[in-house]
């Protein structure tokens, strides 16, 4: 289990980083917390001629405040930052809530957010709660800079909008308006294990206390995941959330959004049943927030 | 008044040397100019090997040596069956074991095919990575079942089927049971495969010294003389210029007592050929496919009772998978055999095996040793037919115990040690009550679950017992020896790899000569230091060393007497040894020091009478008759999710009779840790294999799911003390209990759990998706 020979460069700028982006393309793989390429490495599962190091790079570790309530999240900040920053708490709350459910405080410490995005490995919590939230990217080349929306950057299995010649440098996450509501759940074998099956839920009631807005996305469904359920939400938008509305909502989502694929750990039918019952949970945790003005 | 020592939880003497990483281990071996190993390991379960090309391996920078099984000559060797079978009534045995590499076919995904050695660990794996094996597929044997079909592959054509060994065994005659039973109760049962997974994988580093034309191995094994000896004959030296050390191991569990594994015969040799240090460290991946695994069997077992819950004869008929070779011979499956009747009077008894080659990693004894499986059906059957006649499962349990006079209990089968499987001591019904006690059955039952589950909650409470076969021989030795600055040396043969043997075996020298368990040095597992014992196995340290070490340590304390009795001119039997010194009961100013009694003991000049040994220094050795039977009882309270089927243990308690306590704190560890590998047993670990290509689909830990400290509640432990009678200081073992019954325990709970739903677990490992199917079958049918 050693990692296939590779050539390593530790840039301290952006900048820097870019430029060995475009020099090497699809050769060159970054390293942010390492928490999954590392083991893929020493798996002998991807053997990249040139690994560009982001753990140098200063300008990329932050957590600020945006306009509108928003946070800006630099792509190197470590999940454990995140996870413990005040005004993640208190703007994008189901962040926070999200962060602890990423494996262990050891990796947390490594783990860094844009790298997560940048990865999208379909059981991660953080593509599918930046996409109920609708975040979006800010993503750099050595010509070019662009914002990516996060349902426009998630393209399925460990595949993003991200160019071989691109950088993921920000992730914007906005906040939420108000009368919402917001959950995550997850089934995980045992405390930070990846999920079996995940879900967050993100609603917003108008003044009538009929769903305004709602998101639904799954995340771990053996699918192509993060997913959004959109059939689901259908049926929620313009309802009152009664508790027959909330199980519809949640069977739509079990029986139509997701597809799920059985593995060693869970089949594809219990995966159904566990999005019924998680988005379920989900959905009438997100609510009783609205209704009660609670953010944790 | 001098100072017990022994029964005291006093803390371990090494743990501050582990805890401040300053312990040595196999990988910390680091010697100039050493090479490293990578080892080319079949893809296929089951293939013929048309050609290896290792051509451009050899190329590669920094590749010293390539070497594939037709470099080797004669020293190409399949690897000497371990244990015999053993000499019962009906006895078929077909021994197959792995030569170091594979020569015309591979059997096991992971079976090594040729062994590179470089000048560092990534420059092997590359060159590694260059070998070219062209294999003919051809199909796994994967399952029990279809492995006996008439048209199914077979792992070794030679044998003319896949039975490794079928083995009978009868006490009474079941069917006479049978004709006479009110109830019979029959069910078929599986306990699937898992990993040891010790935290340290299995290491060798050897080094060959020309000039003192002196072999050092360093080896995480169990059993470093029996590998000292075998490596001294294979590679043609005298076992006196071999030396073998098993330095601290981090876990054996078993796997580690398995010899000869390829690798440790193959780095050795190497290091002669090459006159260079050799190491090579198992890496994760390749643990789980080249360490020892075990469990699974599929067993079709009956039990025939009376109409008011006496058992009249027990039936089990069961495939046991012993993977591609049977170098451990037959000890797991007979261990189930004779585990399975457990503290019961069982009257009549037909059990029979068939061991089975599959293209799998190789089963040898893992903690528990084929115990678990026993246990399983015995524990199981006695819930299902207790749930048939409507009785208490536990007062069924209690009507069926072994009085405690009737010990010696003889059960008239042949138990792994080949002699007849005799239980020498044992007292059921006090464990039982106080399993009972501690976990509060009565009170959980009439007011805490209908309480919870009115709550809507699904409790669940199980409550199972189990003997174990302990302390087995042949023989252990020691060396105990008061150097002259007083401090006590101990030596002995067997390896330790996590029990305590430094403070325990410490603890039993102090009791005899009163010197504080600090002061004494323990050395296990050096073959410079004592050579002759066979190895840490069968929850016999403690037994059978620890017998061993108290035999020399009364020696000493003889002669320090004598030597006491002359210096202080008193008589010997006024003398007491305490505090390190020997002193004239009553008269505590009348002492010497056993420094100065070591000192004199070896005198520089001067006569000595005749006859007289040097130095206050004795060697003794022990061997029991027969294995001591521990016994206990595992009680638990879990709770399970009925949406997500997850499971929560809220409570296990553990009541543990291993004879006479060293030390409770130790036995208490050991508990816990078993536990901890039961839960994982039960309900986390399962090694999946897809049938069709014969692959291992999880081998790394993020597949394979180890309990963890968040997975595994605070474990409540309660000691009775039956003195064994077999050995001088009572002990049985206590290594393997904690993980042997937490199958059928959590098994009991579950279903009572859920008892709205009628399941019935008939298998182990479960899982929150397994769950959910039975649950979902049971309720579809009904």
């Amino acid at each position: 289990m050693k990692p296939p020979p590779f050539e390593y460069f530790a840039p301290t700028t952006i900048e820097e980083a870019l430029d060995l982006l475009d020099e090497h393309g699809w050769d060159a793989k970054p390293l942010a917390g390492g928490q999954s390429l590392i083991p893929t490495l020493n798996f002998r599962l991807a053997q990249p001629a040139v690994l560009v190091d982001l753990n140098n790079i200063s300008d990329l570790f932050y957590v600020r405040p945006g306009i509108n309530g928003s946070v800006r999240i630099g792509a190197m900040a470590r999940h454990s930052q995140v996870e413990r920053d005040a005004l993640i708490a208190e703007r994008v709350p189901l962040v926070h809530e999200a962060i602890p459910l990423i494996a262990h405080a050891q990796i947390r410490n490594r783990g860094t957010f844009g790298g997560s995005l940048a990865h999208n490995d379909p059981a991660a919590e953080l593509p599918a709660v930046t996409l109920a939230l609708d975040g979006r990217l800010r993503v750099r080349s050595l010509s070019r800079e662009r914002w990516v929306p996060a349902g426009e950057f998630f393209l399925g299995l460990f595949a993003t909008a991200l160019e071989p010649d691109e950088l993921l440098v920000e992730v914007e996450v906005p906040a939420l308006p108000p009368r919402s509501g917001w959950a995550i759940r997850e089934m995980a074998r045992r405390p930070g294990d990846f999920a079996l099956l995940g879900v967050t839920a993100v609603i917003t009631l108008d003044d009538e206390n009929e769903c305004q807005a709602a998101r639904l996305v799954f995340f771990s469904t053996g699918g192509e995941d993060p997913t959004d359920a959109r059939q689901a939400a259908e049926v929620l938008i313009g309802e009152a959330p009664t508790p027959d509305v909330i199980r519809a909502t949640a069977e739509t989502a079990a029986s139509e959004d997701i597809d799920p694929t059985g593995d060693i750990h869970a089949s594809a039918e219990y995966r159904r049943h566990l999005a019924k019952v998680l988005a379920c949970q989900a959905l009438e945790q997100a609510l009783e927030r609205v209704t009660t003005g609670a953010l944790y | 008044m001098t100072t017990r020592y022994l029964g005291k939880p006093i803390k371990r003497n090494e743990d501050p040397q582990l805890l401040t990483g300053q312990a040595q281990f196999v990988d910390d071996v680091d010697l100039p100019e050493m090479l490293h190993v990578a080892f080319k390991r079949s893809d296929y379960a089951h293939a013929r090997i048309v050609s290896v090309d290792v051509e451009a391996a050899k190329a590669m920078p920094g590749v010293i040596a390539v070497y594939v099984a037709e470099d080797l000559g004669d020293y190409w060797q399949p690897s000497p069956l371990l244990v015999p079978p053993p000499p019962a009534q009906h006895v078929v045995f077909n021994e197959r074991t792995a030569g170091q590499l594979a020569k015309d076919k591979v059997r096991l995904v992971g079976e090594p095919i040729a062994m590179v050695i470089a000048r560092s660990r990534y420059l092997a794996e590359d060159a590694a990575e260059t070998i070219f094996v062209q294999y003919e597929p051809l199909d796994p044997v994967m399952d029990l079942e279809a492995a006996l079909a008439e048209d199914s592959a077979l792992v070794h054509e030679g044998v003319g089927s896949n039975v490794a060994a079928h083995v009978i065994q009868e006490k009474g005659s079941y069917e006479t049971a049978r004709a006479e039973a009110d109830v019979v109760v029959s069910r078929r049962m599986l306990y699937d495969r898992g990993a040891s997974a010790p935290m340290e994988t299995r290491g060798v580093v050897a080094h060959y010294d020309a000039l003192s034309q002196e072999l050092v191995v360093w080896d995480s094994t169990q059993a470093p003389i029996p590998i000292r000896n075998g490596l001294a004959s294979m590679l043609g030296l005298s076992e006196r210029q071999v030396r073998v050390i098993a330095p601290f191991v981090g876990g054996g569990f078993g796997p580690k007592i398995m010899m000869f594994y390829p690798e440790e015969t193959l780095i050795p040799w190497a290091a002669i050929r090459l006159e260079r240090p050799v190491k090579w460290i198992e890496d994760r991946r390749e643990h789980f496919y080249a360490t020892t695994q075990e469990r699974s069997q599929l067993h079709d077992s009956e039990i025939a009772l009376t109409r008011d819950g006496k058992i009249l004869g027990m039936k089990d008929v069961f495939l046991h998978d012993t993977g591609a070779y049977i170098p451990y011979g037959l000890t797991v499956p007979l261990n189930t055999q004779c585990t399975l009747l457990g503290p019961y009077v069982v009257p009549h008894y037909y059990s029979e095996f068939r061991a089975i080659f599959t293209n799998k990693t190789i089963v040898t004894p893992y903690r528990g040793a084929g115990r678990q499986q026993g246990v399983f059906v015995m524990e199981r059957l006695l819930d299902l037919a207790a749930k048939e006649m409507e009785m208490d499962p536990l007062e069924l349990r209690r009507q069926n115990f072994i009085p405690p006079d009737q010990f010696p209990w003889n059960n008239e089968i042949i138990y792994q040690d080949f002699s007849e499987l005799t239980y020498d001591s044992g007292d059921y019904e006090p464990i039982l009550d106080k399993a009972m006690d501690m976990i509060g059955w009565e009170d959980f039952r009439e007011n805490e679950q209908p309480r919870l589950r009115a709550e809507g909650k699904h409790v669940g409470i199980g409550l199972v017992m189990y003997v174990e076969g302990t302390g087995i021989g042949p023989y252990e030795g020691a060396r105990v020896h008061v150097e002259s600055s007083g401090k006590v040396t101990v030596v002995t043969g067997v390896g330790t790899q996590g029990q305590g043997h430094y403070t325990s075996f410490a603890q039993v020298v102090a009791e005899a000569l009163g010197v504080p368990p600090e002061d004494i040095a323990v050395t296990t597992g050096d073959t410079g230091q004592f050579d002759w014992g066979t190895g840490t196995f069968a929850s016999r340290g403690a037994v059978v060393a620890g017998s061993a070490i108290h035999a020399a340590a009364e020696m000493v304390r003889e002669k320090a007497i004598q030597h006491a009795a002359e210096h202080l001119e008193a008589r010997e039997e006024d003398i007491e040894l305490a505090d390190g010194f020997a002193q004239v009961r009553g008269s505590p100013d009348a002492r010497v020091s056993l420094a100065e009694l070591a000192a004199n003991a070896n005198p520089l000049r001067g006569a000595v009478r005749p006859g007289t040994e040097p130095g206050l220094e004795a060697t003794a050795y022990f061997g029991p008759e027969m294995g001591a039977t521990a016994n206990g009882a595992h009680a638990i309270i879990l709770e399970v999710d009925p949406e997500t089927f997850d499971v929560k243990v809220h409570r296990y308690v553990v009541v543990h009779d291993c004879g006479t306590l060293i030390n409770p704190l130790i036995v208490a560890g050991q508990v816990h840790g078993g536990v901890a590998q039961g839960l994982g047993n039960a309900f986390y670990e399962q090694l999946v294999y897809d049938d069709a290509s014969g692959q291992l689909l999880n081998a790394s830990f993020m597949d394979y799911l180890l309990p963890t400290s968040e997975t595994v509640p605070r474990v409540e432990v309660g000691h009775e003390e039956t003195p064994s009678p077999l050995n001088p200081l009572g002990v049985k073992g206590a290594g393997e209990a904690g993980a042997i019954p937490v199958g059928p325990a959590f098994a009991q709970a579950i279903e009572d759990a859920l008892a709205d739903t009628d399941i019935e677990i008939l298998e182990i490992p479960l899982s929150p998706n397994r769950l959910f199917e039975i649950v979902r079958r049971a309720t579809t049918e009904t």
